[in-house]
């Protein structure tokens, strides 16, 4: 992506910690620097466990961090205090789409209710008329029927609320939006339409997506540069074409050598690399630039090897 | 080959608040010694319910009114509860998709893999101890004599799911039924389990089922493949005719929607549109005909038949009727064809 242009996201030393102080520590984030840029899909992969979606809730400030730095448009918003009028502002510019469309919608509340939540609560809307109004658009804008605005989740299928989902997260017009495995909960004939809903709202709105996911074919397909964590950190970054032509972690390897391939002769000739962590992680390794905008986690030495 | 299992024309009905759900709507096939099959579908497509009826393990409120599982030329569904009992687990094994539910939490994993020895054979408790001690060093529990006293809970999900295989295995089961066993794993955790269930295979001999709806574990995994749609095999075939001969607009549509590694920038990707129908009331004509786009008259009408691909090969589309229009399939499927050809020709196809 053009890198003349000011990050949106600029993640510096984030650390998340968990049970701080005590036997049970888990270094859940441990370190992490990245800049989202406006416009592109930046998609980050790990294995459960690597950290990928702390990530993703401590940006948005669903956890406080531990140390480091968030900034949001260049305003530093890992500290800002609940209920302050610029986490206020915050809360809306940035939005979430969450893994589970079962879990991540009250089941209680209608589907006007849901999507119009945002609404009420920023005071975008000034009466009923406009308010019905704007949720009938953000319906149509995530194609799904209008007049069901009334019924209640237990509805519509996996997909649809999904797109519910999307149309809540629309609603407050976001610029960034945080997508937690938006599709993984849906069977393969409705991942594409969620997935092709997802890039034509991008481009109609302008917005900046992360796209967090473990399905790395889709991930290569929807994002324009990855971030692949492991343990906590990321261990390689780069564009989505140079990360899977020219893997240079022996994690992000091994990851792309187990990817499942729907054709029965090249699983037939695959061959599984695996990975030992002793072998690869020790200490004084940063995440540095080896390659025009290939970024490895390595030590001075390795690093200094790709540069010459 | 031997044919250790024949499903004939099974019927799987529920009955609900809202009426009668007809998940299984007439599925026919069979399992030869030694190989896997895999059904692939997308949730409520049946075929979870297709092999839970075959070890009877179907919800209370579940009828099945028609069909045949014979499993060596015998009925299952005209056996007694203790009849099958001595089946299941035995006989026939299953594992589950989920690790983490499928195994009990109060119970050191020794005791839980050694179980049904205990159940099934007058063996002592030491006989079958050491056998789960054996099972569980050949699924790849490291130093599994000391493990064998640990819970669950001190596992990991693919080390749970090792587990759950040596349950399933401990017995020399002629068949194993796998349902979306690697589902809840990571890839690299996938992959080795994966390698882990052929290895098993090539050293005990069992023909497994394997239920999943990732084409590409199918790819690594498959002899035949059969694609289930809204309670019905819609087709069926090796894993070579399925992946670079399929026949079906379903089959089409669902591997033309996974991108691969190698889909580039294109605009879209294709998806198949819709939903799947409400098996409440089935439709009258071919239940995928609303999302279909190469969908014609008939198939509003009229169910489509099976028609025959080859010897091994079966679709159940009205494009294959001979009077049907010459139609051009999305453009991966035609690549998939010319590999196919470069196959049949004996070349490599890369």
């Amino acid at each position: 992506m053009a890198d003349e242009k000011t990050p949106i996201v600029q993640v510096k030393h984030l650390k998340q910690y968990f049970n701080i102080g005590k036997p049970n520590e888990v270094k859940a984030v441990d370190d992490v620097t990245f800049d989202i840029y406006p416009g592109e899909t930046f998609g980050l992969v790990g294995e459960s466990g690597s950290g990928k979606s702390t990530t993703g809730r401590s940006i948005i400030r669903l956890y406080n961090p531990t140390s480091g730095q968030i900034l949001f448009k260049g305003q530093d918003i890992s500290k800002l205090k609940n209920r302050s009028p610029k986490m206020k502002q915050f809360r809306r510019d940035m939005q979430m789409i969450f893994q589970d469309p079962y879990a991540s919608l009250n089941p209680r509340m209608k589907v006007k209710d849901i999507i119009a939540e945002g609404l009420d609560i920023h005071g975008l809307v000034k009466n009923d008329d406009e308010r019905e109004k704007r949720i009938k658009e953000l319906l149509g804008m995530v194609h799904l029927n209008p007049e069901h605005m009334t019924r209640y989740p237990y509805e519509f299928s996996g997909g649809q609320r999904q797109r519910i989902g999307i149309a809540r997260a629309l609603a407050v017009d976001p610029q960034f939006i945080i997508a937690d495995e938006p599709i993984s909960a849906l069977d393969v004939s409705i991942q594409a339409q969620v997935v092709n809903l997802l890039q034509d709202i991008q481009k109609q709105q302008g917005l900046t997506y992360m796209f967090i996911a473990h399905d790395l074919s889709m991930v290569k397909y929807i994002s324009d540069r990855i971030a692949v964590m492991y343990h906590g950190k990321i261990v390689e970054l780069a564009d989505a074409d140079e990360i899977y032509s020219h893997p240079l972690h022996a994690y992000t390897q091994s990851l792309l050598s187990a990817i499942p391939v729907p054709d029965p002769e090249v699983e037939k000739t695959r061959k599984r690399i695996d990975f030992d962590h002793s072998k690869h992680f020790t200490d004084n390794q940063t995440l540095q630039e080896v390659l025009p905008g290939h970024f490895l986690y390595c030590d001075d030495a390795t690093a200094a090897k790709f540069k010459n | 080959m031997e044919k250790i299992l024949d499903v004939k024309n099974l019927h799987v009905n529920f009955a609900t608040y809202n009426g009668t759900v007809q998940a299984i709507r007439g599925v026919d096939f069979h399992l030869n010694s030694g190989e896997t099959l895999a059904i692939v579908g997308e949730s409520g497509s049946g075929k979870s319910i297709t092999v839970r009826s075959i070890l009877q393990l179907l919800a209370k409120n579940s009828d099945i009114p028609e069909g045949q599982i014979l499993y060596h030329g015998d009925d299952l569904l005209q056996k007694s509860d203790k009849e099958m009992d001595a089946i299941r687990g035995d006989k026939i094994a299953m594992i589950f998709q989920d690790p983490m539910t499928s195994l009990d939490p109060t119970m050191p994993i020794g005791k839980q893999v050694a179980e049904p020895l205990l159940i099934h054979h007058k063996v002592s408790k030491k006989e079958a101890m050491d056998r789960a001690e054996e099972v569980l060093r050949l699924v790849g529990i490291p130093n599994p004599k000391a493990r064998m006293k640990d819970y669950p809970h001190q596992f990991s999900g693919g080390q749970r799911q090792r587990i759950v295989i040596a349950i399933a295995i401990v017995d020399y089961p002629e068949i194993l039924i796998a349902d979306e066993p690697t589902t809840a794993l990571d890839v690299t955790v996938q992959a080795q389990i994966i390698d882990l269930l052929k290895e098993l295979q090539e050293k005990i001999g069992t023909s497994i089922i394997f239920i999943t709806h990732d084409l590409g574990v199918v790819a690594g995994i498959a002899d035949r493949v059969a694609v289930m749609y809204a309670g019905k095999f819609v087709e069926y075939g090796t894993v070579d005719e399925i992946f670079y001969n399929p026949q079906h607009p379903y089959t089409w549509g669902l591997l033309d929607s996974m991108p691969t590694l190698d889909t580039s920038e294109q605009d879209h990707l294709n998806s198949i549109p819709g939903t799947p129908p409400n098996l409440l009331n089935p439709p009258k004509g071919d239940a995928f005909a609303p999302r279909n786009s190469y969908a014609m008259e008939i198939d509003e009408e009229e169910q489509p038949p099976f028609f025959k691909v080859s010897k091994t090969h079966y679709a159940a589309t009205w494009l294959l009727h001979p009077d049907a229009p010459k139609v051009t399939p999305p453009e991966s499927i035609q690549k998939r064809f010319e590999k196919f050809q470069a196959l049949k020709s004996g070349g490599s196809v890369k």
